[in-house]
C-alpha cells in the first residue's frame, strides 16, 4: 500500500501563509484607530505649547468654552488621578501645569462637535508663558552647567561599563567622534483613538493603535484614578509603530475627555502633531577609540556616549544600557572603558526606535573597525572576520553569548551575494545621483562599496520579566486563539495561525479581538513577539493537544504518548488508529492559556557587569552606492544582507522585514532627520522630512542563516530590529570609499559629502 | 456651516453633502461624512499618496482637492475598484506576493497600481518605480509592492497573449 500523502495546503510553520487581514487591507476594509467610529462622537484636539522651555503663568479657556459646538476643555487641574506617566519613570504630565519642558507638550485639550471647531477652541484658549532658555546641548546637562529643568535632575541614568586591564594600550589604536541625527519612526498612521464612556461613568473603552496593550491600561488607569479592569483596551488597527507607539500619547486625553462630556470621543493627530506627540531616536554622540593588536586583533574598546533624552525620560535608560553594552559589536573584545549618559533636555523627549540604542552604538563601532582595518592594512572583511563572535564569547559586560552566533557566517555569505551591475554608460537619469532632476553627471559619478556587522539584542533586558500570554480553544476542529499581541503590520496574526496549524494539525484558525480581556502580551518591541508572543501560542496550542491525546487515547484504550499529529489527523504511531482531529473530539472543548516566560536577567552593577540580555541576533551588510562628490548626490545601488534568524517560519513575512528594516536604515544613513533649532523642530512635515520612496529604495540581496536558537520556543529568533542596524554604517562606509570622506555623521547630508 | 447640500459621484454613486463646513477636503468628506474609511490620510500634503482616489480617472492626492470643487468629477476609492466584492487582480497579487504589512498606504498604492496599469499596460521597471514613488510605505521598503506590480502586469499581459492565441 503506498504511503498516504498530505494534499491539503496546510499554512503551518515555514510556509509562506497569507495575512488574515491582507484582503481587508487591500479592500480598503480594514478598521484602522483612525476609522473608528461612534454615533454622537465629539471630536478631541491638544493644546501644545510653542515654547520649548516656559513657566506657565495662567490658562483661561473661558473663551474657548463659550464657542458653539465646544463641550469641554481641560486642563492639569481636570486629572482626577496621577498627574504623570511614562514607561519607566513617570515623569511625564498629562498636562503641563507649571512648566513646559518641549515645544510640544500638551497644555489642554478640548472636546468638540467638529475637527474645525476644536480647531477653533485650540486658538481660542489663551495662555500666558513666561518664556525660559531652553537647554538644549546635551553636554550642559552631563557636566551640570544647566540648572535642573525636571525634579529628577537632568541626567536620567549613567552607567559605565568596566572591564580588564585598565591601563592597555594597543599597538594600533584609532578613534573618532561620530553623531547621529534624530530619527522619526514616521509610521503611516496617525495616532488616533475613539474612547467610550460607560453609562455610569464608572470606566472607559478606548480602541486605540499601540504596541503593548496592558501598559498603557496601567498607566491610563492611574491617570484616570480607576481600577484597571474599569479602563478596557481593545486594539485598534495599527499602522506601524516601529517603537513610535510605546508610550503615551492621546490615551489619557481621549479617555477623560469621554468621561467629562460623557460621550464617545474621538481623537486622531495631524502628521504634524504626530511629529510633537511622539517620542524619536535618541540623537547621540559617541567617542570611541579602539585598541588592536598589529595583526588587527581587536583587545581594548573605549566609548563615552551621551545620548538627549529630550524633556521626558520614556525609556531612556534602557536605550542607553543597550548602547553601551552593544559598543564592542559583534567582536571579540576582553577590555572595555564605556561611559555613558543618557541626559534630559528641551528638546523633544526620545524613546523607542527600531534598533533601540543599538543603531547609534553600531554606527560609531562600524565606522571604528573600518578605521581599524585600514590601520592594520587588512580589508574591511578581513579585519571583521578576523574578530567575529562566537557562541561561548563574552560580552564586554561579562555576559557569555550562548545564542547561536553565526558572525563569520553572515560576513561570509553576504559577501557571496552578486555584485550589481555597474552603472550603464548612458544610464536613465532615475538611475543616477539626485534621480531625475538631471543633476549629476555620468562621468562624475564614483561607486563606492562598504560594510556594516551588528549584533542586537533579542527581548526585554535587565530582570524585567516580560512574558506574554495566550489562550486556545479547539473544538471539532476549529481552533480559536486569543492573545494581546498588538499586530503593528509585522504579522504576528498570520504567524499564530501558523503555530496552531502546526501543532494541532487544523486548517481553520480564528482570531478573537485583541484586547486587554486577556493577560498581557508584553510590547510589540525588541524583536520579542515571535520568541514571546510564540512561544505562548506555541505552548497554548501543546496544552490543548496534549488533552486532545488523552481524549482519544480514553476512547481507544491507547497510551496518550502514542499518539501524534500527521497532517489534520492523529496518528497512533505503533498502531492503525488514524482519526482527523475534527472527528476525534466530537463536541468536547479544550481550552488552554498558557504564559511563556523567557529565562530570568539580571541588573548590571556598577560596572557594567552582569547577565542582562536574554539573547542576541547578528546581521551582517553590505552596500554599493553611486555618489555625485561635486554635489553630495547619493544613490544606494544595492545592500547585501546574511541575516541570523535561527529559523524561517514564514519566508514571505520575514523578507518584508529585512526589506523594511534596509529602507528605515537607509533613511537615517542619507535622509532622515528632524532638525532643532533652540528646541524647536523644523521640519515636522512629510514635506520637509524626508523618507525614503520607491525610487530611493536599493535593490536587496537576502540570504537568511538558519541555524534553530535551542533557547527559542519555535527555533526562531526575532527578526524586526537587525535588518535596520548596520546598514546605516554600511552605506555610510560605501560613500566613504567612493569620496575618501570622513562622514562622521548620519545622516549624511549634501554638504557632508561636498565640504565634509 | 450652512444648509445648503452639494452632490459627490462616488463608485458611480451619488451622494449629496449637506450641512457641511465648504472647508472641508475631499479625504475628510469620504471617511467621514459618507462612510467611506477606506482612503486614508497620513500628511495633508499630498506628500505620501495615502488618500489617493480617482478623479475622472486621474491620479490625485484627496487631501488636497476640496470636496465641494469636486462636484463635477467621477470618483472612485479603494472600495469602488471591485463592485462584487471580489478582490481586483491587483488587491489579490499583492496580498500573495506580500506587498502587505501594516496596510495604511495600501489602499492608496492600489488605486496607484490600478491607474499606471489601466494606461500603461506594459511598464518597464523604472516606470513602475516612478508610478509608486508618489507612494510612502514605511513598512516594506518597496520590494513586495514592486513585485506585485510586476506580477500583475505580467499576468495581464499573459492573458491578452492567450486570449490573442485563441
Amino acid at each position: 500500500m503506498a504511503p498516504q500523502t498530505i494534499t491539503r495546503t496546510r499554512n503551518g510553520l515555514g510556509a509562506s501563509a497569507l495575512r488574515p487581514d491582507g484582503i481587508p487591507k487591500v479592500q480598503g476594509r480594514f478598521a484602522f484607530s483612525s476609522d473608528a467610529w461612534a454615533d454622537n462622537m465629539l471630536w478631541g484636539a491638544t493644546l501644545r505649547s510653542p515654547h520649548p522651555h516656559a513657566r506657565i503663568v495662567a490658562v483661561d479657556v473661558s473663551a474657548a468654552l463659550a464657542i458653539n459646538g465646544v463641550s469641554a476643555v481641560i486642563t492639569a487641574d481636570d486629572v482626577p488621578g496621577k498627574l504623570t506617566y511614562g514607561l519607566i519613570a513617570s515623569d511625564q504630565p498629562v498636562f503641563a501645569r507649571d512648566v513646559v519642558r518641549f515645544a510640544g507638550e500638551p497644555v489642554a485639550a478640548v472636546a468638540a462637535d467638529h475637527p474645525e471647531t476644536a480647531r477653533r477652541a485650540l486658538a481660542a484658549i489663551k495662555v500666558d508663558y513666561e518664556v525660559l532658555a531652553p537647554l538644549v546641548d546635551a553636554e550642559t546637562a552631563v557636566d551640570g552647567s544647566f540648572a535642573p529643568i525636571h525634579p529628577a535632575g537632568n541626567v536620567i541614568r549613567r552607567q559605565r561599563v568596566i572591564r580588564g586591564d585598565q591601563n592597555f594600550v594597543g599597538d594600533v589604536v584609532v578613534e573618532g567622534t561620530y553623531e547621529i541625527g534624530m530619527q522619526d519612526q514616521a509610521f503611516l498612521g496617525l495616532e488616533a483613538a475613539l474612547a467610550l464612556p460607560d453609562d455610569d461613568g464608572s470606566g472607559v473603552e478606548l480602541f486605540v493603535a499601540t504596541q503593548w496593550l496592558h501598559e498603557d491600561q496601567k498607566q491610563i488607569a492611574a491617570c484616570l484614578n480607576l481600577p484597571l479592569e474599569r479602563v478596557r483596551l481593545t486594539l485598534g488597527g495599527v499602522g506601524g509603530a516601529f517603537g513610535g507607539r510605546e508610550d503615551i500619547s492621546l490615551q489619557v486625553h481621549c479617555c477623560l475627555l469621554a468621561l467629562v462630556t460623557k460621550r464617545p470621543i474621538k481623537m486622531q493627530y495631524g502628521r504634524e502633531e504626530s511629529f510633537y506627540g511622539h517620542i524619536h531616536r535618541h540623537p547621540a554622540k559617541i567617542f570611541m577609540r579602539h585598541h588592536a593588536d598589529r595583526d588587527g586583533t581587536l583587545r581594548r574598546v573605549e566609548a563615552r556616549v551621551v545620548l538627549d533624552g529630550g524633556a521626558y525620560a520614556s525609556t531612556s535608560s534602557a536605550v542607553l544600557i543597550n548602547a553601551v553594552t552593544h559598543m564592542q559589536g559583534p567582536y571579540k573584545c576582553e577590555i572595555a572603558t564605556v561611559d555613558g549618559y543618557a541626559v534630559r533636555s528641551n528638546n523633544p523627549p526620545c524613546g523607542a526606535m527600531r534598533g533601540f540604542g543599538v543603531v547609534q552604538a553600531c554606527f560609531a563601532h562600524e565606522s571604528q573597525m573600518d578605521k581599524l582595518a585600514a590601520a592594520c592594512g587588512l580589508s574591511p572583511v578581513d579585519i571583521r572576520l578576523k574578530n567575529a563572535m562566537q557562541t561561548g564569547d563574552r560580552l564586554i559586560t561579562g555576559q557569555v553569548i550562548e545564542s547561536v552566533a553565526p558572525v563569520a557566517r553572515c560576513i561570509r555569505e553576504t559577501a557571496a551575494l552578486p555584485m550589481p551591475e555597474p552603472l550603464p554608460d548612458e544610464p536613465d537619469p532615475l538611475l543616477i545621483p539626485g534621480g531625475s532632476g538631471l543633476t549629476a553627471r555620468r562621468s562624475n559619478i564614483r561607486r563606492g562599496v562598504g560594510w556594516g556587522v551588528s549584533l542586537k539584542n533579542l527581548m526585554y533586558s535587565e530582570g524585567f520579566d516580560d512574558y506574554a500570554t495566550a489562550r486556545c480553544r479547539l473544538v471539532d476542529g476549529v481552533a480559536t486563539l486569543q492573545f494581546a499581541t498588538a499586530e503593528v503590520g509585522q504579522g504576528f496574526v498570520v504567524l499564530a495561525q501558523q503555530i496552531a496549524r502546526s501543532v494541532l494539525g487544523v486548517d481553520m484558525v480564528l482570531l478573537e479581538p485583541i484586547s486587554t480581556a486577556i493577560g498581557s502580551a508584553g510590547s510589540t518591541s525588541a524583536s520579542r513577539q515571535t520568541w514571546m508572543s510564540g512561544g505562548a501560542v506555541d505552548g497554548a496550542c501543546r496544552r490543548v493537544r496534549e488533552r486532545l491525546f488523552g481524549h482519544v487515547a480514553a476512547a481507544h484504550g491507547l497510551d496518550p504518548l502514542r499518539l501524534t499529529v500527521d497532517g489534520t489527523d492523529v496518528v497512533d504511531t505503533t498502531g492503525s488508529l488514524r482519526v482527523p482531529v475534527a472527528d476525534a473530539a466530537r463536541g468536547v472543548v479544550f481550552d488552554e492559556t498558557f504564559a511563556h516566560h523567557h529565562r530570568p536577567t539580571e541588573e548590571l552593577d556598577e560596572n557594567g557587569q552582569g547577565n542582562c540580555h536574554v539573547a542576541f541576533a547578528f546581521v551582517a551588510h553590505r552596500a554599493v552606492v553611486d555618489v555625485d562628490p561635486d554635489l553630495g548626490l547619493v544613490k544606494v545601488v544595492q545592500v547585501a544582507t546574511a541575516q541570523d534568524v535561527g529559523r524561517v517560519l514564514n519566508p514571505l513575512a520575514a523578507l518584508g522585514q529585512v526589506e523594511g528594516g534596509i529602507a528605515q536604515g537607509l533613511g537615517l544613513a542619507v535622509m532622515e532627520e528632524i532638525v532643532l533649532r533652540d528646541g524647536k523642530m523644523r521640519n515636522p512635515s512629510f514635506t520637509d522630512y524626508l523618507l525614503p520612496t520607491a525610487l530611493d529604495a536599493p535593490s536587496v540581496a537576502v540570504t537568511m542563516i538558519e541555524e534553530p536558537e535551542p533557547q527559542a520556543p519555535l527555533g526562531a529568533k526575532g527578526i524586526g530590529e537587525p535588518p535596520c542596524i548596520s546598514v546605516t554604517p554600511a552605506i555610510v562606509a560605501a560613500i566613504r570609499a567612493a569620496t575618501g570622506k570622513e562622514l562622521p555623521r548620519v545622516p549624511v547630508r549634501p554638504h557632508d559629502i561636498v565640504f565634509g | 456651516m450652512s444648509n445648503e447640500f452639494y452632490a459627490l459621484t462616488v463608485n458611480g454613486i451619488r451622494h449629496e453633502v449637506r450641512d457641511a463646513w465648504a472647508g472641508e477636503s475631499l479625504l475628510y468628506v469620504l471617511r467621514e461624512r459618507l462612510g467611506l474609511p477606506g482612503t486614508k490620510g497620513a500628511c495633508e500634503q499630498g506628500e505620501c499618496g495615502s488618500c489617493t482616489v480617482l478623479m475622472d480617472g486621474e491620479a490625485v492626492c484627496s487631501c488636497l482637492v476640496m470636496a465641494a470643487t469636486a462636484t463635477n468629477a467621477d470618483i472612485v476609492t479603494v472600495e469602488g475598484l471591485s463592485l462584487d466584492g471580489e478582490p481586483t487582480d491587483v488587491q489579490q497579487t499583492f496580498v500573495e506576493e506580500g506587498a502587505v504589512q501594516c496596510g495604511f498606504c495600501t489602499p492608496g498604492l492600489i488605486v496607484a497600481a490600478h491607474h499606471l496599469l489601466d494606461r500603461n499596460p506594459h511598464p518597464n521597471e523604472l516606470e513602475i518605480k516612478e508610478a509608486i514613488s508618489g507612494n510612502i510605505c514605511r513598512c516594506t521598503g518597496y520590494g513586495r509592492i514592486f513585485a506585485a506590480v510586476v506580477e500583475v502586469r505580467d499576468q495581464r499581459l499573459d492573458q491578452r497573449h492567450d486570449a490573442g492565441g485563441r
